[in-house]
């Protein structure tokens, strides 16, 4: 069977690839583009490891074709910080010491980026709904959901100056 | 004398039953040796199965380990863990 | 050397760990980020019976596919004799493991590796697989404990007899061993008691559910030089096993820590890892094997499942009289359950003058069980941690004051032989009592439950190396995977130590080539047996650093001081010259005798004994049988908090995993022993929605073995939560759920039944 031409932005560089008709975005991204930040922790949508924002919205990319990525814009946890400028969920990970394997974390980023960007004052309720679809089995979410709701308050500080 | 203490089950495959012991020894390693002569094979079960509580402190591969004159010394089950 | 009661500058402050940012933005490279020029896809073929002999395996097909290169099966790895070996976590067999990684002769469980083959592309290996005809017998299997405890049941091995039963028996068996812990007049105990309770608890297998499936690297030069990219909690571990199984000079192999995504005792054994090798040897390609999901259900892991059978005996006034406990853990295929460590965890917390604890080791068509955080514990705590409970209600007492009636102390004697000594169970009994969580008012069909848990912690082999580079920055070395931020509590330590900024030490995990033996990363063993080896390393160093300022003031090293980064003259010599920073000696290294560096190797003892006490509210659902969870606060003797955060989230994740093996976590086997929930949709473990905020309350006991005061934190937290859960259900719904896990249909049956 022949590969299939994508032409597509990742990370707000343009970028083509080819892949096979059954290749999943995920196995794209981290066999063929090199971006193993995604990680694979089921391949069934489950574990949320392997989340990416398209065209807004967040995604697991081992449920989505790498074909299906034509046209698309997609972040990943690479595109996240700004040069060597984190994020301010990236920064509140630290601080919060909100992972201990680190395996979920990029995962976790990108879901509450999307999260932060749609939703700048998320309530601790709201902030675990949004990211149950992201399995951590190290840390109990504690330190994942303060460092989420930190994050937010320096967001919002930020806008308002 | 430290006063050596093994599990039933030990006994019953090493010492016929015997489950208290007086044994001169002020080191783990000569304990295991003493032991071993008086009951052949103990030692090696010792070496490769069990942890050593002397007087209440675990120690596991340490023949240096002290064991005093009154020394309480218990052998059980190895520990790992997760 | 010590450092407790001593006014510390790093210890027990909250630095950002120096692997954060790989972490947060994706760069930090863990089992399957690892690519090699030439690299080839290894797959493994499983079997889908549950007790079945291999009677052929024709590879033929699958070799003629283009782009396969190689297939493997038992026949191209050792027939390794039995030996038994204490070499990871538990007693176990090479022979068995070996077995466990390919299957000869028999396959033993749903799952089980039968053959491998290696290919161009993943696509291609993934249908090279369906290309390995096999040909099995398929043979009658057991899955249930007591079920493979019967006189009648299929056996799965031959030439298994009970061990720890006299005289030693002359029939096969499932039962591999049996063991027994008496104290006291168990009798004597019971005719004392005025009230008896008499119980039986049961658990599923659950799985250690690491995010990260296993995955591995492996490359075979023609010299016969191996290296080894993988997954594991603990390189050293993977090289010994490999050399084992494969029969390789252990100097052939070189094997490094990816960075590992969680392990919690699943990732103590090897199995993709000689596989790979085998590959790599036969196609002459280095070989990339990572697993799916499903094959970490079906191959990996799982914690045994159990039957506990507890009696207790007490006095009106609560005072424990008598203890018996049965316990039956499942082994899965191959010996080697924690029955052990179950039985001696069962009553360690108590005072208990007359007991009995008996357990049995059972195989079964099942995973080979693994470790998971205090293995063999937290099965036995469910049982008696719960059956307390019960006693507590029946002599209308409060749980709490009926375990600090019992509690063991320095100078109780335990069930399973020594005498306490240092222990701090009742201080976190103590801080229970005194926390606001045990007198908050609870709602209508909220209930409050509360449980302890005990485990042992275990030191061992550690080596650690400490360099002061040439501007006076501090490289730590260590042979321990970080597998949950270790090496910043590493980097703590030796700028404590040396009196230097965090930030001015960055720490390593070196490969087996670079750095002494180290034990695995496991039995909450690295920050204190690790830790312990950096903290004598950088003493070492500190005691060079006092001898360079010496030939520099050209006096004695004696009457050299070294406190906050600078050598001081001291004595006689005291002001008689400019204190030396670390920097300022470094740079002069090459003068006063070169580089400055040094290394410890050490087998730590004395780990110090792990308490904790959890605190529970639930809220039970009538209608649903669901269980909310409230509240939690868990509370532990963590000797010394290195990196507080990280001791935090050491209990705020065990109680997790001990909230999930409480609610949802179960194997479901289908009637011909195939495992039907093999995925995180259908094996439920907690999401961020099911849980409240975890207060991880830290007591400090220091313990005297280490040079901080540190005790193992990381297994005792996942000990208490099944039984605070189950104590708080009864609380709240007036119903007492003794089988595992307590979803919402079996809530509601019991509430059902109830209500009659």
């Amino acid at each position: 069977m022949s590969k299939i031409h994508v032409s597509t932005v990742i990370n707000d560089d343009p970028v083509e690839y080819l892949c096979e008709p059954q290749q999943s975005l995920l196995d794209v991204l981290r066999d063929e583009l090199n971006l193993t930040g995604s990680k694979e922790g089921c391949g069934s949508g489950d574990c949320g490891a392997c989340t990416v924002i398209v065209d807004g919205r967040i995604v697991c990319s081992c449920l989505m074709l790498g074909a299906e990525a034509e046209g698309r814009k997609i972040t990943t946890v690479e595109g996240i910080a700004t040069g060597d400028k984190l994020h301010p969920v990236q920064q509140k990970f630290l601080e919060h010491a909100a992972l201990q394997c680190g395996f979920c974390t990029p995962g976790f980023i990108v879901a509450a980026k999307a999260l932060l960007d749609e939703n700048p004052n998320p309530s601790e309720e709201e902030a675990r709904y949004w990211l149950a679809g992201n399995l951590c089995r190290c840390t109990g979410y504690d330190k994942i959901v303060r460092a989420v709701l930190d994050a937010a308050e320096v967001m919002r500080a930020e806008a308002a100056e | 004398m430290p006063h050596v203490v093994i599990s039933g089950d030990i006994s019953r495959r090493f010492t016929g039953g015997e489950r208290e012991f007086d044994v001169e020894a002020t080191t783990f390693r000569r304990l295991i040796l003493e032991l071993d002569r008086r009951f052949p094979g103990l030692g090696r079960q010792i070496e490769e199965g069990m942890a050593v509580a002397i007087d209440g402190e675990i120690f596991q591969d340490a023949y240096a380990a002290p064991i005093g004159e009154k020394s309480e010394v218990y052998l059980i089950p190895r520990i790992g863990g997760g | 050397m010590t450092f407790i009661g001593k006014d510390l500058k790093v210890v027990g402050t909250r630095p950002i760990r120096p692997d954060g940012v790989d972490k947060v933005t994706g760069r930090a490279n863990f089992g399957a980020d690892m690519t090699v020029p030439g690299m080839i896809w290894g797959k493994i073929k499983r079997s889908p019976h549950a007790h079945a002999r291999i009677l052929r395996i024709d590879a033929e097909k699958a070799l003629r596919l283009p782009g396969v290169k190689a297939v493997v099966t038992a026949a191209d790895f050792p027939n390794i004799a039995a030996e038994e070996a204490f070499a990871g976590e538990a007693i176990m067999d090479f022979r068995d493991l070996s077995r466990n990684c390919m299957a000869r002769d028999k396959a033993l469980y749903d799952g089980h590796a039968v053959a491998a083959v290696a290919a161009s592309t993943p696509a291609i290996a993934e249908a090279a697989l369906e290309l390995i005809d096999v040909e099995y017998e398929v043979l009658p299997f057991v899955i249930d404990v007591e079920k493979a405890m019967a006189a009648d049941a299929p056996l799965l091995h031959g030439e298994l007899f009970t061990q720890g039963i006299e005289p030693k028996p002359t029939a096969p068996s499932n039962i591999a061993k049996r063991i027994n812990f008496t104290k006291g007049d168990i009798e004597k105990g019971f005719r004392e008691a005025d009230v008896v309770i008499e119980r039986r608890y049961t658990t599923r297998p659950v799985h250690q559910g690491y995010i990260e499936p296993h995955a591995c690297v492996a490359t075979v030069a023609a010299d016969g030089q191996c290296s080894i990219w993988s997954s594991s909690q603990g390189h050293f571990m993977v090289r010994q096993y490999c050399a084992h199984l494969l029969g390789i000079d252990i100097a052939n192999i070189r094997a490094a820590a990816a960075e590992i995504g969680g392990g919690f005792g699943g990732k103590t054994l090897i199995y993709v890892e000689p596989v790979a090798l085998a590959l790599a040897k036969k196609s002459g390609h280095s070989v990339k094997i990572v697993m799916t999901r499903e094959e970490v259900f079906r191959g990996t892991g799982p914690a045994a499942g159990s039957v506990i059978e507890v009696k207790l005996g007490a006095k009106k006034d609560g005072r424990l009289t008598a203890a018996e406990v049965t316990l039956k853990y499942q082994a899965g295929a191959f010996p080697g359950s924690p029955v052990g460590p179950g039985c001696m965890c069962a009553l360690a917390m108590y005072d208990v003058p007359n007991a009995n604890v008996t357990g049995y080791d059972v195989v079964c068509n099942r995973p080979k069980v693994a470790a998971y955080r205090a293995p063999g514990a937290p099965n036995a705590s469910w049982g008696v941690e719960s059956c307390l409970d019960e006693l507590a209600l029946a002599l209308g007492l409060d749980p709490l004051s009926l375990r600090e009636k019992n509690a063991a102390k320095d100078g109780v004697k335990a069930v399973h032989g020594p005498t306490w000594q240092n222990i701090g169970y009742a201080e976190t009994l103590a801080a229970a009592k005194a926390h606001p969580h045990w007198r908050a008012p609870l709602g209508a069909g909220q209930g409050r439950g509360i449980a302890s848990g005990f485990w042992f912690n275990i030191g061992g082999e550690s080596t650690a190396s400490v360099h002061v580079n040439e501007d006076g920055t501090v490289v730590v070395a260590t042979g321990s995977p970080d597998i949950g931020g270790s090496r910043v509590s590493m980097a703590m330590m030796v700028a404590e130590v040396l009196g230097v900024a965090v930030e001015r030490v960055r720490p390593i995990v070196a490969d087996t080539s670079s750095i002494g033996y180290t034990f695995l990363t496991g039995g909450s063993r690295v920050t204190f047996a690790t830790g312990m080896a950096a903290t004598e390393a950088a003493s070492r160093v500190v005691d060079e650093l006092k001898k360079r300022a010496a030939v520099i003031w050209e006096i004695s090293p004696e009457a050299v001081e070294w406190r906050d980064g600078m050598a001081y003259p001291a004595g006689q010599n005291a002001g008689a010259f400019e204190p030396l920073p670390l920097a300022e000696i470094a740079f002069r290294s090459a003068r006063t005798g070169g580089p400055i560096s040094a290394e410890a190797a050490i087998n730590a003892q004395g780990p110090g004994a792990g308490f904790g006490t959890h605190i529970c509210d639930v809220e039970v659902d009538k209608e649903t049988g669901a269980v909310k969870i409230l509240r939690y606060t868990a509370i532990q003797d963590v000797g010394r908090a290195i990196h507080p955060a990280y001791v935090e989230g050491q209990l705020q994740g065990g109680v997790t995993q001990g909230v999930g093996w409480a609610l949802n976590e179960e194997y479901i086997y289908d009637k011909d022993g195939r495992l039907e929930n093999p995925g995180f949709l259908d094996y439920r473990i907690p999401v961020a929605s099911d849980l409240p905020m975890i207060d991880a309350v830290l007591v400090e006991v220091p313990n005297p073995r280490h040079p901080f005061g540190v005790r193992g934190v990381g297994e005792v937290p996942i000990i208490p939560p099944t039984a605070a859960v189950a104590n708080a259900i009864y609380r709240a719904a007036g119903v007492r759920l003794r089988d595992l896990p307590m979803s919402p249909p079996k809530v509601l049956a019991a509430i059902d039944e109830e209500k009659g």
